[in-house]
């Protein structure tokens, strides 16, 4: 087991002029956990996953990264292309919405294919096997390897945004509502593939939803924010089955069964 | 770090220290319901001490505390960790040694399964296995014996439960909590929705638990269970903290 988390976050703030986008934010994250965050729309979790994954710049506080070599770095100290070096390789981005992850007229294959490309692959058959082979991983047929994901319903987009993002093997993921957009039904079969191939693979992930159950099914540590601080943190089951905070009570109260 | 055979044989596995716990209910009011006070136990291997007292008095609510599920208000509650023989205190709430405990140490069947769409009973089962490192086949073959040790119908074990019947779903749960070798047991009411047949089942593998050195800390209301497995009673009303209220 490790003994030193991926992700050290200490004291961070995101300020819109006067306003409070996230403030006072400190969490550790080891390999193969998973940290949901929890909270309503305007909370803060958005922009706080932001800014730690180098998509927004921060106003205070600290960000350290322990690379593959096993230095750690701040990312405020990356330069831009190490950073979006980072971000194509080492780290995965799950947008709620697809087509913000993904190219819609390049096909399913060139999509998985080219975060590929970009850790030096070159030889087309080998881009190809390995693209097949995550469709499949995503339950995507092999048949739809040259269709674009315009012609794919949105849980078949999200799948293979999800192939997209793990084809080089990240240490680090984060997602952004996954499972937002699509249907209960749908919903259960992309958390499950997510859930397999998290543990599968031992990643580490930052997960921002509003949806406790998919904090419970993903999720071993819970933070809870409002109003751009965090109010509440653990164990995932402990918030949900024993919330403190007035503002976690009313959570887990405001849902029929989590 | 390690300790010598004697003393870990003799030093308990569990113990509980001054517990105390308040639930606060801010939508209501801020209302505070006391539930225990002053809990303090302790558990050695191959006992099964067993949790006494009307409903309400807070016999789950000490099992939760003890599987890092509520959080503790006072004291300290002990386990010993298995592969260092340190002790470890699950009240700090430190969601890690928490992990790190029910991954090696601490076995939970719950009252209730919770059941995960599109998650087969065997994949259930299999769970703390692979948690605790077991390779995927002989993980779900373990989980297969049990179930069917447990005569779960085998047309279910590929199958979510979600829609299996009471019964069904306790014994999944039964079966994932049994499934590891940890050597601390929490069982909730493990038998209550079984019938005499699978309740014997249950009986026998708590029994076997014991000789193989599993400390059980549980809840029966099934008074022949509890007669069979019990090797000492803790009255929880001792620790209420209902009166105080």
């Amino acid at each position: 087991m490790s003994r030193q988390p991926i992700l050290t976050v200490g004291n961070l703030e995101k300020r819109y002029g006067a306003r409070i986008g996230c403030t006072e934010v400190s969490f550790d994250l080891w390999p193969g956990e998973v940290l949901a965050i929890v909270g309503e729309s305007g909370s803060g979790k958005t922009t706080l996953l932001n800014c730690i994954s180098g998509r927004l710049a921060r106003s205070a506080g600290s960000v350290r990264y322990r690379m593959r070599d096993g230095v750690i770095r701040e990312l405020a100290d990356l330069g831009e292309a190490e950073l979006r070096f980072l971000m194509r390789t080492d780290w995965g981005f799950v947008h709620q919405n697809p087509a913000d992850g993904l190219r819609m007229r390049v096909s399913a294959g060139g999509n998985v294919g080219e975060r590929l490309m970009a850790v030096g692959e070159r030889h087309y058959g080998c881009i190809r096997r390995t693209a097949s082979d995550w469709l499949g991983r995503v339950e995507i047929a092999g048949d739809r390897i040259d269709d674009q994901p315009i012609a794919f319903s949105g849980g078949m987009r999200q799948r293979l945004q999800i192939a997209r993002n793990l084809v080089t093997r990240p240490r680090l993921l984060f997602m952004d509502e996954p499972t937002g957009g699509l249907d209960v039904s749908v919903q259960a079969r992309v958390l499950d593939l997510l859930r397999g191939l998290v543990s599968d693979l031992g990643l580490a992930v930052v997960i921002v939803t509003h949806d406790l159950a998919v904090a419970r099914l993903l999720s071993q540590r819970l933070l809870v924010m409002k109003e751009g601080r965090v109010v509440e943190s653990g164990l995932t089951d402990r918030v949900l089955d024993d919330p403190h905070h007035p503002y976690s009570q009313l959570l887990v109260a405001s849902i029929p069964e989590a | 770090m390690t300790q010598p055979s004697s003393l870990a044989a003799s030093a308990p596995l569990l113990s509980l220290q001054e517990v105390g716990k308040t639930f606060t209910m801010h939508l209501r009011g801020g209302v505070r319901l006391p539930v225990v006070n002053n809990v303090e136990l302790e558990l050695h291997p191959g006992e099964c001490a067993v949790l006494a007292g009307p409903s309400g008095i807070g016999k789950s609510s000490i099992l939760r505390m003890v599987y890092g599920n509520y959080s503790v208000d006072h004291g300290r509650i002990l386990i010993r960790n298995r592969e260092n023989g340190q002790l470890e205190d699950i009240a700090s709430g430190d969601p890690r040694t928490i992990l790190e405990s029910r991954r090696h140490t601490i076995a939970y069947v719950s009252q209730f399964l919770r059941a995960i769409p599109r998650v087969s009973a065997i994949e259930v089962v299999a769970e703390p296995l692979r948690a605790a490192g077991w390779e995927r086949d002989a993980a779900r073959q373990r989980a297969q014996d049990l179930l069917q040790r447990l005569n779960l119908p085998s047309a279910l074990f590929d199958l979510p439960p979600a829609t299996f019947s009471g019964g069904e779903k306790q014994r999944v749960n039964i079966a994932r909590g049994f499934a590891t070798d940890h050597p601390l047991l929490l069982l909730d009411e493990p038998t209550a929705s079984l019938d005499a047949h699978n309740r014997e089942v249950v009986v026998e593998m708590i029994e076997e638990k014991l000789r193989c050195g599993t400390a059980i800390l549980g809840i029966f209301h099934d008074e022949t269970v509890r007669d069979r497995v019990a090797t000492r009673t803790i009255d929880v009303s001792g620790f209420s903290a209902r009166e105080a209220a």
